[in-house]
């Protein structure tokens, strides 16, 4: 299943147009706060009406042409970022609020692990139960698309590490298109196979994750707080003194995290945390140092990104001073190490 | 109630049934109309909340005497209506016609205060789900402003239970057929020495009134606690 977007909207000081597709599994409308992601995820949704433009999904016409389909009459569930579930129904009753029968109940209630709460009232869950209640209630009306606007945000870190692993579930299993607005890279990094880059109501990037993150051209967009790279890799042993030596197809690399020997994981490396050497550094503190090779520069001012091509061949960004860059000479073509300061890591599987 | 004379008797009965029926006939109207002034924009909206208010701002003999114009034996409506059988001149519906008028714009205010106090959210989240508008209504808007529903349906019931002007205009004071408590009350004020027997009809009418108005309380305040915990 497809959904296209190509709407055209003007708020009181937000001039919004945007055009992308996206197919089966999580598409994340990713961009600052006050960017139009929300708008764009109403419009779709119906609850808003655009100036102008069509949002169709299969080709089935939700908005343009002179055709408008009222939000009920959508197929589409949405995920909201307070839970809005109906304070004066019981759980079971929210969950099958959209439902055609209760036959997938017990099911997705097992999933959601929120099977014993089924006969509580909303007021009486916590904050992250309401919100797996408030996604279970959206996956049992059946949807052709699921929309979820920063379903995590008003969670703390405790609620949002309970709710994504159903979410990544979700993610993995579910044969539809989700839109997920999120201004959070690491949700995005864990969840989205592709990514719309929204800022100032425009389109300013659209790709798988680790590409969009890693882009130079869009640091200066995303802020170099938030470029990075992902590396993916599998955890192949727990060292006695505490670290996990993880494989990737770029190299080994040494963290202290937990899990199961064999599992795959997700790592993030934010430009700001990577160095560069032209020489494989001696006594260092840095563990993990990876060869690389310069592809580009860009960014003026006294801070450049430089993008990084590892071994085999994924992409690495550095933040480091434009000083740095003459002293060490770096062009496009320079083999270095690059020193991997910190990393995070972003998900198990 | 033998300390009642059967006349008393009868203006309390009447009184009762006339609030009762009012009350029960315009709150459809009364939902609806807040429904409206509360959620939609539209042009001629000022226009419908003028309407709704006017028993409210006008000398109550006024609104009886449009009452009588409109609804009397020979009235705009009151004629077609006596045709198929329906009299509200000089008849107790007439009195419940004029108490359910009176009382009307107090039971929108506080029902169209309920419904935009229900988060418009959570009708987007109902449509979302599949929900068609009036779906969104009965099983989203509606439950959740039942508190105020019901405190705008007991205000209307005590403002029926004590309208006057209006009543007396359009219905007139016939014992029996249109003489509810206020009117007998102001009856037997006219009669001198008749003091100790309105002061029995005064003290019934603050009885009522004072009922309803704690049964309206206990029952809001069950059904909010139903809805938050």
């Amino acid at each position: 299943m497809t959904l296209d977007i190509a709407i055209r909207h003007r708020f009181a000081d937000l001039k919004l147009e945007v055009a992308f597709t996206a197919a089966n599994g999580v598409t994340a409308l990713f961009g600052p706060s006050g960017a139009g992601k929300t708008t764009i995820a109403n419009a779709v949704a119906g609850l808003l009406r655009p100036d102008a433009g069509r949002v169709a999904i299969n080709g089935r016409i939700l908005c343009g042409a002179g055709v408008w389909v009222p939000p009920h009459r959508r197929r589409l569930a949405y995920v909201f970022q307070e839970a809005r579930l109906f304070p004066h129904l019981s759980v079971r009753a929210n969950l099958l609020y959209g439902a055609k029968g209760a036959a997938a109940l017990p099911h997705i209630s097992d999933l959601l692990g929120i099977a014993h709460l089924l006969d509580r009232r909303p007021a009486r869950l916590s904050g992250g139960e309401r919100q797996r209640v408030a996604l279970g209630r959206a996956l049992l009306s059946k949807p052709e698309l699921l929309i979820m606007d920063e379903p995590l945000a008003a969670l703390d870190g405790p609620r949002k590490a309970e709710i994504l692993p159903y979410l990544e579930r979700l993610a993995a299993e579910a044969a539809l298109p989700i839109l997920y607005v999120s201004h959070s890279v690491a949700e995005v990094v864990r969840l989205a196979d592709r990514v719309a880059l929204i800022t100032e109501g425009k389109l300013a990037g659209f790709g798988p994750p680790a590409e969009l993150f890693a882009s130079p051209e869009l640091a200066q967009a995303l802020g170099p707080r938030i470029s990075g790279a992902v590396l993916e890799g599998r955890l192949a042993a727990h060292d006695p003194d505490g670290l996990a030596r993880i494989e990737t197809p770029a190299g080994q690399l040494f963290l202290p995290v937990d899990g199961a020997v064999g599992s795959s994981l997700r790592i993030r490396i934010m430009a700001e945390d990577v160095l560069l050497s032209r020489t494989v550094p001696q006594h260092l503190s840095a563990l993990n140092i990876l060869p690389a090779r310069v592809l580009g520069m860009s960014g003026g001012g006294p801070m450049v990104s430089v993008r990084l091509s590892l071994q085999d061949g994924s992409l690495l960004l550095a933040r480091i001073t434009a000083r740095s860059v003459s002293t060490l000479g770096l062009k496009a073509g320079t083999e270095v190490q690059a020193v991997i300061k910190s990393a995070a890591l972003l998900d198990h599987s | 109630m033998s300390w009642l004379s059967p006349q008393e008797w009868q203006a309390v009965e009447l009184s009762l049934r006339v609030a009762a029926v009012a009350t029960a006939c315009s709150l459809p109207f009364g939902i609806v109309t807040a429904f409206i002034l509360a959620r939609y924009r539209f042009p001629g909206r000022e226009l419908l909340n003028g309407l709704v208010h006017l028993p409210l701002i006008l000398p109550p003999v006024v609104t009886g005497y449009l009452l009588l114009l409109a609804f009397g034996r020979r009235g705009v409506f009151g004629e077609p209506l006596g045709k198929v059988g329906i009299v509200f001149a000089f008849n107790w519906t007439g009195a419940a016609l004029a108490a359910g008028i009176m009382a009307f714009p107090l039971m929108v205010r506080a029902i169209r205060l309920s419904i935009e106090a229900v988060d418009p959210k959570l009708e987007a989240a109902a449509a979302t789900l599949g929900a068609s508008p009036l779906r969104v209504f009965v099983t989203i808007t509606l439950p959740l402003a039942l508190p105020g529903i019901l405190a705008g349906a007991v205000l209307a019931f005590a403002k029926a239970m004590g309208e006057f002007g209006a009543t007396i205009t359009f219905v007139s004071n016939i014992p029996g057929q249109t003489q509810t408590l206020p009117s007998a009350i102001y009856a037997l004020l006219q009669v001198p020495g008749a003091e100790p027997q309105a002061m029995r009809l005064i003290v019934i009418s603050i009885i009522v009134a004072m009922g309803a108005l704690i049964l309206s309380e206990m029952l809001a305040r069950r059904l909010q606690r139903r809805i938050s915990a």
